[in-house]
């Protein structure tokens, strides 16, 4: 579903990643942990392409995303390409995002009906499903900055469940959250995992980890260090770092 | 009214000429409505360009405020009421030249506000956008620029307050509005006194009525957010 291959990212003179690799099969949930500034959040910003990368590839879907190979060369692909693989790859801020100048359900509506050109009254009818799927139907005609924190990741969530996307990205989706409403975004995350979306998860949430990861990866310094399943990452790390980590945050 | 100077101020005189004083102000309120329009215009030009992602555009738009927003509206006048025709024959009536003059250079100011405005919505509100597939363009257009609008309703209100005072500038290529009117008979009559403060006291009337519907403004889209 996603191959990630000998990715390089730079800021400047900084070098971000370092030659990343990964494959993530469909229905797989992948944890990515590691220290502040490891580079994962910027690894899921090339996943749909809001950071471009220096070398290698990305494809998804098996579709090579923000570039284009033509007689083995690789070249810059139209803006509007780009804009169509992001349609199918949903992803979830740590800062949730939610468009402040709209209601929860207008909220949930623009893109799909902006994007996929479905009509109003359809995307409506499926956006309330989906508030009710994560538990805030009664919000819908809210506006962002009434809601707790939880209850806009959760909006977030179901903003970007309503493009219908293959793939889900959350990029330390609870962080910015008090410790009480941590688990009711967990809790729309683990459904997500269970009915068989394909998601990578950028988390110090281990709880939620071990639950429901098919496979944790850790990164330092741009380089995936360590990958394994969960059991064997937190029980029985291999890599020095890993375990210097673990230790530090368990 | 007499001061410590023992002028006595002339209210037969003040009152006579007051039809004509606001017959200046009706002027300068015309000039005010085209520079805001055009300015405007330009203005949403102008912060085009600057937003744009094209280096070329970028570079023009930027060009557009170093120049009008280095060189002195008075000089500007000058140059488009009296220099360019020199140099290309055409001759334009004082109130042409007024607006054009004053909304080429009101244009880069609203161009920076309209500009800081689009920069000041969270990073996050574009990538929200992007990453939900929309275009560039449709995240401008439904997610950034409709959060601009309450944030630019100060700024704009100074800027069109800002116009207003500077039509008093055209009063040097001739144009006969509110401070020509007032100079032209504090001359006649030698009745600067009069004719300089009443002036004045219409031009902080119509600040001052600018002022309250921006307020008024703002108040209202506060509520509606
Ligand atoms: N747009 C940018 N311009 C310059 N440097 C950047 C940019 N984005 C990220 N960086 C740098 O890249 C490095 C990796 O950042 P990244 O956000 O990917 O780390 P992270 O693993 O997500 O960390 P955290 O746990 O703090 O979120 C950091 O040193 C960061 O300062
Ligand atoms: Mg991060």
């Amino acid at each position: 579903m996603i191959k990630v291959e000998n990715v390089n990212k730079s800021f400047g003179t900084l070098e971000v990643l370092k030659g990343v690799n990964l494959t993530v099969a469909p229905g797989e949930v992948v944890v990515v942990i590691g220290p502040s500034g490891s580079g994962k959040s910027t690894l899921l910003r090339c996943m749909n392409y809001l950071e471009k990368i220096n070398c290698g590839r990305i494809y998804i879907d098996g579709k090579l995303i923000g570039l284009r190979e033509i007689n083995g060369r690789l070249l810059e692909a139209p803006a509007r390409e780009v804009y169509k693989m992001r349609a199918d790859i949903g992803m979830v801020f740590q800062r949730f995002n939610l468009f402040p100048h709209m209601t929860v359900l207008e909220n949930l509506i623009e893109a799909p009906v902006l994007v996929r050109k479905i009509s109003k009254q359809e995307a409506a009818e499926r956006a309330l499903k989906l508030l009710e799927k994560v538990g805030l139907s009664d919000k819908a005609n809210s506006y962002p900055a009434h809601l707790s924190g939880g209850q806009q990741q959760r909006v977030a969530i179901a903003r970007a469940l309503a493009m219908e996307p293959k793939i889900m990205l959350f990029d330390e989706p609870t962080s910015a959250l008090d410790p009480e409403l941590v688990g009711e975004v967990l809790a729309v995350m683990k459904d997500l995992a269970k009915e068989g979306m394909t998601m990578v998860v950028v988390t110090h949430e281990m709880g939620f980890a071990k639950e429901v990861a098919d496979r944790v990866i850790f990164m330092d310094e741009g380089k995936i260090m360590e990958e394994g399943i969960p059991s064997q990452i937190f029980t029985n790390p291999k890599h020095p770092r890993t375990r210097e980590f673990l230790s530090k945050i368990l | 009214m007499i001061t410590s100077f023992g002028i006595v101020w002339d209210w037969a005189f003040t009152i006579k000429m007051l039809p004509l004083l606001i017959k200046g102000a009706g002027m300068t309120v015309t000039l005010t409505a085209f520079a805001i329009t055009f300015g405007t215009i330009v203005g949403l030009i102008i912060a085009f360009l600057k937003i744009i992602k094209n280096p070329v555009l970028n570079y023009l738009g930027g060009l557009y405020t170093w120049v009008f927003r280095g060189i002195p509206l008075l000089v500007q006048l000058f140059i488009i009421h009296y220099a360019l025709p020199v140099a290309t024959g055409i001759n334009f009536e004082p109130f042409v030249s007024a607006v054009i003059g004053i909304s080429l250079c009101g244009g880069a100011y609203i161009a920076e506000i309209i500009r800081a405005g689009i920069q000041s919505v969270d990073k996050g509100q574009m990538e929200a956008a992007l990453s939900l597939g929309m275009s560039y363009s449709q995240a401008m257009r439904k997610i950034i620029i409709p959060q601009t609008y309450r944030r630019l309703i100060p700024p704009m209100g100074n800027e069109f307050i800002t116009l207003l005072k500077d039509t008093a500038l055209v009063s040097t290529i001739t144009m006969v509005e509110l401070l020509r009117t007032a100079q032209i008979y504090a001359a006649s009559h030698f009745k600067p006194f009069e004719m300089f403060i009443t002036a004045g006291l219409i031009y902080l009337m119509l600040t001052t009525f600018f002022t309250v519907i921006f307020g008024k403004l703002e108040n209202k889209l506060a509520q509606s957010e």
